[in-house]
């Protein structure tokens, strides 16, 4: 702005407007038009060169800016006018770009945030849409594996349910005028130095945003700046606090940690390092040739998650008992005092014997403290870790990577007394959803509405933007330039694919407009910030290496040594005698997280690791809960048709009435529940799903309390469940496992029982395989059920999602599946998880009944299905014994929407009703790869073929490859004495094997 | 007729009442088509019959609009109603071509009263039979590529798959049953061209009739023809339902995967054509006053067939659960107990007692000359042998292999509706059958009197 005094009288100018008509009318629009205010907005509205050809000579720069642009404009030739198109944008598809090669996907890095932490993540783009996200293998917190909620994303930027207009009280506006009204509003707050500010964001860790909202402290010192995520981690960083005196950010090693010891944290499927983790625990569990050497693992855990189904010792206790535990365990190891016995005998039984584990692994163990425990947890895990010289080896320290590290509810309830007092003028929510998702006590739906002006930022028109008078549409992450930082601290550029689809804006846009420099494109914001901080010599190379790589070289922070303030312990509290009561536990959902991907139908159809719950939460407890409450119901094959009871949940005097989801393995006497149901206003596809915990969740107990009454009530409730049989039944040698000393004993100690027919027993001589024979190979031992993959294969393979009544009748379209048995008593179950794909059964027997030759074999032992052959008389399905098919009873792919077109993988089909449809091992990719190699006149590389499941799966898990190559991967993997062919005695040959599991007991406890 | 009187006596060794004369008989058996007169009985019946078939084409058409998803298939249950329905036609078909065919060769003479109207009960049954392959499919308008046909695709229907059999099987024996249906009646047609009054009537009889005159030649040739066709009808009765059977035993599903599948079907495919056959002569006898021609012997035979092949079935079914038990096979061995004790147990011993348990009742000759108590426990043998199929097919995929993926089969208001739809469509065709063609066969009934004895004897 040239002159900063004169502020755009944007009103004014309108009023003279409104009171003028016919030649005056067009008189004074030449008069605005003429006005240095106006032309001042318009330079700041419009900026000529802030996005555009300004850095043409930049070959690179040039070329994604233009396919972005490029992918907008083909996006948005379907949409009608949805967004503004400045014309300069527009270029001919008839020039082609240098290096875009229709129908060859590009792919560029950039970064997701959850509860504002990077994940390092690449994005696949066919003729500039994003189709798929990729893990970025450069990226420390990824390391190329992508979690259900990235591979997710991809479908939420094309959700046709997101915001798409700025409105204010429900009727449409533009930016611009949205632009007025805030100026307007701040023009008052510049005399109060902004004391009637306050901006409510997420959890951020980047640091242009950060820098924005510290230039905006500047001109408004009095301004406040309030956090919410309502599944952050507030323990966590309490915790930090109380250990240390000050919030530090802890990640951890598992590479160099033998025994692992987890205080009900789900490390390995949920969090921002979770990745990394799941990548490094697996590799100190694969067990080949003569690396025989094996990681342990303890988790103590009141709901059974996917960290704790890889559990060589799962305690289940209440979560509140987890205190208890943590206490006894830190005494054992004698870094603290307190009591080694107690009333409830299942907390202290195997502490001794961890205990001397640890210490025998001095330096090379590892206590984790879940996000979810209380931060004396958190306190005494630092202490442990300490005391077991863990501290610098497996456990680092630095300083916090949040922007602005504070405790979230005391933020909250600032802003709550703020708003109560009158003084909050101009309330900025940007991001989150906090009428839905705030401590129920505070009231923030209702509160809200005290601000006098109130602007809400986000995809989606949900909950809070009902109590805003401003809706602003939200940019999606591939929409828009930004920065985070990962676990560690290094930092991501995020940038864009595709120009927003809905006209959407960043939070860095938002706030640029509150500071008084000129309004610019996300990325001149961004790359403005990185201008400055730059040290060295030559930004614009640095600069285009940190957006390539998804990662800005060496700026983890620095890990420093933090001690355990004496005294920071306490003294351990009494355990409260409970009685009858039961604990309640609030939990993020395993598939749509704290609720901000209830419209994401792949997540909604994703089945939850462990119950296999789709589309739905639960008030999920123990079978003997369960009994004690009246509410038992065995689950059988039934579930789907049959009711499930349902209770009513009394907490701290507010109700929520439930379904009752029995949960083997689930701590006695607590219930959890999971958040983010029970949505309102999310879209078509998450409005009115489940139950919304957050009606009795406070901020006293966010996470967990005593003092629950349940109730069976009347009503039954259908749950949509992808499987209903759990029991392990090892007569059928489906799962197979072993512990590592019997497998030392005996390496086929796995398959003891099974039958295995002799090779060549058939009447008819094999078919010689001369090329390429591709097989894939699954290691039981690392798969933790996380579910990553299914959602890959869905984002691949254009799966279409079916809803919950057809997931209900059985009719789920995943051509993956994991399934999840358990074996034991049902208080302490053991829990196995097994992907299902494609056998790819070299002798089919679906093949042989198919009348019409729809699914054939391939020369290289693909088990081809021809989707246009095929007629549907489903014989194929009954015929396959792994039942991995999967038909389209209705028209179940959305044929209409037109964003949901750019979604789709242009390289597979998109199924029709009445068609069968299987796991093709991702032919289209192995088509690529194959092309590739022979314009190169070699063969393909092992590794150069990564199936959807394969390369997102954080533990690698699933290996392919071609087993003619006796030095590929999946060859050597096969050799293994551990490898097996499920329902190996029908001789079907699959090319799909498994590695059995091997658990590593402690042969001090008792199993 | 109704209204006339009924005379019913007759020796032992009588096949008809002894009162009927060469003329009575035609008088009779032509009377039912040539009158004007339309008794209550088919009125009523059409109209049920119709009401149901409305039913059926409504949800043929939903089927057609929405996808096979109206029905309660599911994984892993993805044969249903549809595929239960169509095996349980086609063996009640069966008893037709038993009874005109094998019954022939074997110069059953008794086979006269009722093999016209039990070949036409094939056909219908047949036709229902023909539908839900057609309609189970998930794209059903390419079924013709179940059919072998020169096409630019160059591509050809899988032979190794049962399915491909059944089209083949299936068209067979429609063809088939057709021709020897259509020429074992045309000396009836001749007659009934000869008696009718109406000139359309004598025009359409006329020319189903192909100028049959009844000359000495004709009758050779005939006789010739319905030989020949009786000959290649008979291997059909056995293997018809032997490649449905494949259907299952080609397939490795726990439960379908066994070598005596087809004596087994064909035992239970030729026990529901008898009950069939004996559901629908027993009301229609009683209506039409047919009980001189379709006579308590008749039912009597009938039910012995039915003990015969009811004590197959009954066999079959202790000997699959042994084989099960003694295979030593885990997944058989589930696979029977679940049939037995799981959640489709109460489908299984109701089918028993349908099927083995009602049986016995046979054993006793009051009860097998007792029409009201014959055609409820062949109405009861009808709804058991539904439920044997129902069992094998959905019992069977409900709970094979991999138990992850075990789910149960509800039946949808669309699959009750298809299947009662195909009654309606049963009905409609054959009480048009009744009021159009006689239903008994004019000259072969004629053959049983004393008076055609005489020659008969000659000859032999």
């Amino acid at each position: 702005m040239s002159d900063s005094n004169t502020k755009p009288d944007v009103a004014a100018a309108r009023a003279r407007l409104e009171g003028a008509s016919g030649r005056e009318y067009w008189h004074s629009l030449e008069d605005l038009a003429a006005a240095p205010e106006f032309r001042d907005m318009l330079e700041r509205e419009f900026p000529r060169q802030a996005i555009g050809w300004s850095d043409d000579e930049d070959s690179s720069q040039g070329r994604r800016n233009f396919l972005k642009l490029m992918g907008a404009s083909l996006a948005l030739a379907g949409l009608g006018a949805c967004t503004k198109q400045p014309t300069e944008y527009i270029m001919p598809y008839a020039q082609q770009p240098e290096n875009l090669i229709p129908g060859r996907p590009m792919f560029f890095a950039t970064a997701m945030t959850i509860d504002g932490v990077a994940q390092g993540v690449v994005a696949e783009s066919h003729e500039g849409r994003p189709t798929k996200i990729e893990g970025n293998p450069q990226h420390p917190a990824s390391l190329g594996a992508a979690s259900g909620f990235l591979q997710a994303s991809v479908l939420q930027l094309y959700d046709p349910d997101r915001s798409q207009t700025t409105t204010f009280e429900g009727k449409t506006r533009s930016w611009s005028d949205f632009y007025g009204t805030l100026r307007g509003a701040l023009g008052q707050q510049s005399v109060k130095h902004g004391a009637g500010i306050h901006i409510l964001t997420e959890t951020t860790t980047s640091p242009s945003v950060a820098d924005q909202i510290r230039q905006i402290k500047v001109k408004y010192p009095a301004a406040k700046w309030h956090s919410w995520d309502p599944a952050g981690a507030h323990s966590a960083r309490a915790g930090g606090v109380q250990a240390f005196g000050q919030p530090v950010n802890t990640y951890y090693d598992l590479a160099g940690a033998s025994v692992i010891v987890s205080l009900d944290a789900d490390f390995l499927s949920l969090g921002p390092a979770a990745l990394r983790y799941a990548r490094q625990f697996s590799a100190q569990r694969r067990v080949r040739g003569t690396d025989t050497a094996m990681n342990r693992l303890y988790v103590a855990e009141p709901m059974p998650t996917a960290t704790g189904s890889k559990a060589d010792h799962r305690l289940p206790l209440r979560a509140t008992d987890i205190q208890e535990f943590a206490w006894a365990l830190a005494t054992a190891l004698g870094a603290a005092n307190g009591p080694q016995s107690g009333v409830n005998a299942e907390v202290f039984k195997w502490v001794g014997a961890i205990a001397r584990d640890l210490k025998s692994h001095h330096g090379a163990s590892l206590v984790i403290a879940g996000d979810h425990q209380s931060p004396i947890v958190h306190v005494l895990a630092h202490a442990m870790n300490a005391a077991l010289g863990n501290a610098g080896k497996t456990v680092s320290y630095t300083d916090p990577i949040e922007a602005n590290p504070m405790d979230q509810v005391a933020s909250l309830e600032d802003l709550v007394k703020d708003l109560d007092a009158g003084t909050v003028d101009v309330l900025l929510v940007l991001g989150g959803n906090p009428a839905f998702n705030a401590p129920v006590e505070i009231g923030m739906r209702d509160r809200l509405q005290k601000a006098k002006l109130r602007v809400h930022l986000s995809q989606y028109r949900d909950e809070t933007s009902n109590v805003c008078q401003w809706h602003l549409p939200e940019a999606h992450y591939l929409e828009t330039w930004g920065d985070a930082r990962a676990f560690d601290g290094t930092v991501t550029i995020q940038q864009p694919l595709i120009e927003p689809l809905y006209g959407g804006r960043s939070v860095l846009q938002v706030l640029n407009m509150l500071t008084d420099q000129p309004l610019t494109s996300p990325l001149d914001l961004v790359k403005g910030y990185w201008t400055g901080q730059h040290k060295g010599e030559d930004f614009e190379t640095w600069w285009r290496r940190a957006v390539h790589d998804g990662v800005v070289p060496n700026s983890a922070l620095p890990t420093k040594n933090f001690t355990v303030r004496s005294g920071a312990l306490g003294t351990p509290a009494v355990p409260i005698p409970r009685g009858d009561a039961l604990e309640v536990l609030f939990r993020p959902d395993p598939a749509i997280y704290d609720g901000r991907f209830a419209n994401n139908g792949w997540l909604q159809e994703l089945p939850k690791p462990i119950t296999k719950l789709t589309w739905d939460n639960a008030a999920i407890m123990s079978p003997a809960t369960a009994t004690r409450l009246g509410v038992m119901r065995q689950a059988d094959l039934n579930y789907g048709a049959e009711g499930s009871p349902m209770v009513r949940l009394t907490y701290q005097g507010r109700t929520l009435r439930a379904p009752v989801w029995i949960q083997p393995g689930h701590a006695d006497g607590a219930v959890t529940l999971h958040l983010g149901y029970g949505r309102t206003m999310a879209g078509r596809v998450g409005t009115g799903m489940g139950f919304n915990p957050y009606g009795l969740r406070t901020s006293n107990a966010l996470w967990q309390d005593i003092g629950l009454e349940a109730k069976k009530t009347s009503g039954t409730y259908l749950f949509a469940t992808t499987q209903n049989q759990h029991l392990l039944d090892t007569r059928r040698h489906i799962y197979r496992e072993a512990d590592l000393a019997e497998y030392l004993k005996n390496p086929a100690a796995a398959h003891a029982g099974a039958e295995t027919p002799p090779p060549g027993l058939t009447l008819y001589p094999g078919y010689k395989y001369e090329g390429y024979a591709w097989g894939m190979a699954i290691d039981l031992s690392a798969c933790m059920g996380c579910g990553a993959c299914v959602v890959a294969c869905q984002a691949e393979n254009n799966i279409a999602v079916v809803g919950k009544d057809q997931v209900r009748r059985g009719r789920s379209m995943q051509w993956l599946r994991v399934d999840t048995y358990y074996s034991g008593s049902p208080q302490n179950p053991r829990l196995y998880n097994q992907p299902v794909p494609c056998m790819q059964c070299e002798d089919a027997p679906c093949e042989l009944v198919c009348p019409v030759q729809a699914t054939t074999h391939s020369a290289e032992g693909l088990n081809d299905m021809v989707y246009n052959r095929c007629v549907g008389t489903r014989y194929c399905s009954n015929n396959c014994p792994y039942k991995v098919r999967r038909f389209n009873f209705y028209l179940y792919s959305d044929f209409e929407t037109p964003s949901l077109k750019l979604a789709r993988n242009p390289d597979v089909t998109v199924r029709s009703r009445g068609v069968m449809e299987k796991c093709t091992y991702c032919v289209q990719k192995i088509s690529a790869a194959k092309i590739d190699s022979e314009k190169e006149n070699r063969k393909v590389r092992d590794g150069e073929i990564l199936t959807a499941c394969q390369a997102s799966c954080p533990t690698q898990a699933i290996v392919f490859g071609d087993i003619n190559d006796p030095n590929s991967r999946v060859a050597k993997m096969k050799r293994e004495r551990l490898n097996y062919s499920m329902l190996a005695d029908l001789n079907t040959k699959p090319r799909t094997t498994y590695l059995a599991s091997l658990l590593n007991p402690n042969p001090e406890i008792e199993a | 007729m109704a209204d006339e009187p009924q005379v019913i006596e007759m020796a032992e060794t009588d096949i008809i009442a002894s009162v009927y004369t060469l003329g009575g008989v035609t008088d009779q058996i032509a009377g039912v088509v040539q009158t004007k007169h339309t008794p209550i009985f088919w009125i009523g019946c059409f109209f049920a019959g119709f009401t149901l078939l409305m039913m059926f084409f409504a949800s043929a058409t939903m089927l057609m609009v929405k996808g096979v998803g109206i029905w309660g298939i599911r994984m892993p249950v993805m044969w249903g109603f549809a595929i239960t329905n169509f095996v349980w036609w086609i063996g009640i078909g069966h008893a037709g071509t038993l009874i005109s065919a094998i019954l022939l060769l074997l110069n059953q003479s008794w086979r006269n009263s009722i093999n016209r109207f039990a070949e036409a009960m094939t056909l219908c049954a047949v036709a229902c039979a023909g539908q839900f392959p057609l309609l189970h499919m998930g794209r059903p308008w390419l079924f013709y590529w179940m059919i072998p046909y020169p096409n630019s695709m160059g591509v050809e229907p899988n032979f190794r798959s049962p399915l491909v059999w059944d089209v083949f099987a299936v068209t067979t024996y429609l063809i088939v049953s057709l021709l020897f249906w259509y020429t074992g009646m045309i000396p009836d047609l001749g007659t009934m061209r000869d008696r009718a009054k109406n000139t359309i009537a004598k025009y359409v009889y006329g020319i189903l009739a192909m100028g049959w005159r009844g000359s000495a030649r004709h009758w050779s040739i005939y006789e010739t023809a319905c030989l020949l066709l009786a000959g290649m009808s008979t291997p059909l009765v056995l293997s018809v339902h032997t490649i449905v059977s494949f259907d299952f035993t080609i397939a490795i599903v726990p439960g379908w995967h066994s070598t005596f599948f087809p004596p087994y079907f064909v035992a239970g495919a030729i026990y529901s054509g008898f009950a069939m056959v004996l559901v629908l002569a027993i009301p229609i006898r009683a209506a039409y006053g047919l009980k001189g021609l379709i006579t308590d012997r008749h039912l009597e035979n009938c039910a012995k067939i039915m003990l015969a092949t009811g004590l197959i079935v009954a066999y079959a079914y202790v000997m699959e659960t042994f084989m099960a038990w003694y295979s030593g096979n885990a997944f058989e061995q589930q696979a029977f107990w679940n049939r037995m004790t799981g959640p489709y147990a109460t489908s299984y011993w109701f089918l028993v007692f349908c099927n083995i348990g009602s049986l016995q009742l046979l054993w006793f000759k009051k009860f097998r000359t007792t029409p009201i108590l014959l055609f409820i426990s062949s109405i009861v043998v009808l709804v058991g042998m539904w439920l044997e199929r129902f069992m094998i097919i959905v019992g069977s995929l409900a709970q094979d292999f991999v138990p992850s993926s075990w789910g149960l089969f509800h039946a949808t208001r669309w699959d009750w509706a298809t299947l009662l739809g195909s009654i309606g469509l049963f009905i409609v065709l054959f009480f048009l059958f009744v009021r159009a063609l006689p239903m008994i066969s004019i000259f072969e009934v004629r053959t049983l009197l004393p008076q055609a004895r005489v020659r008969e004897d000659t000859r032999a």
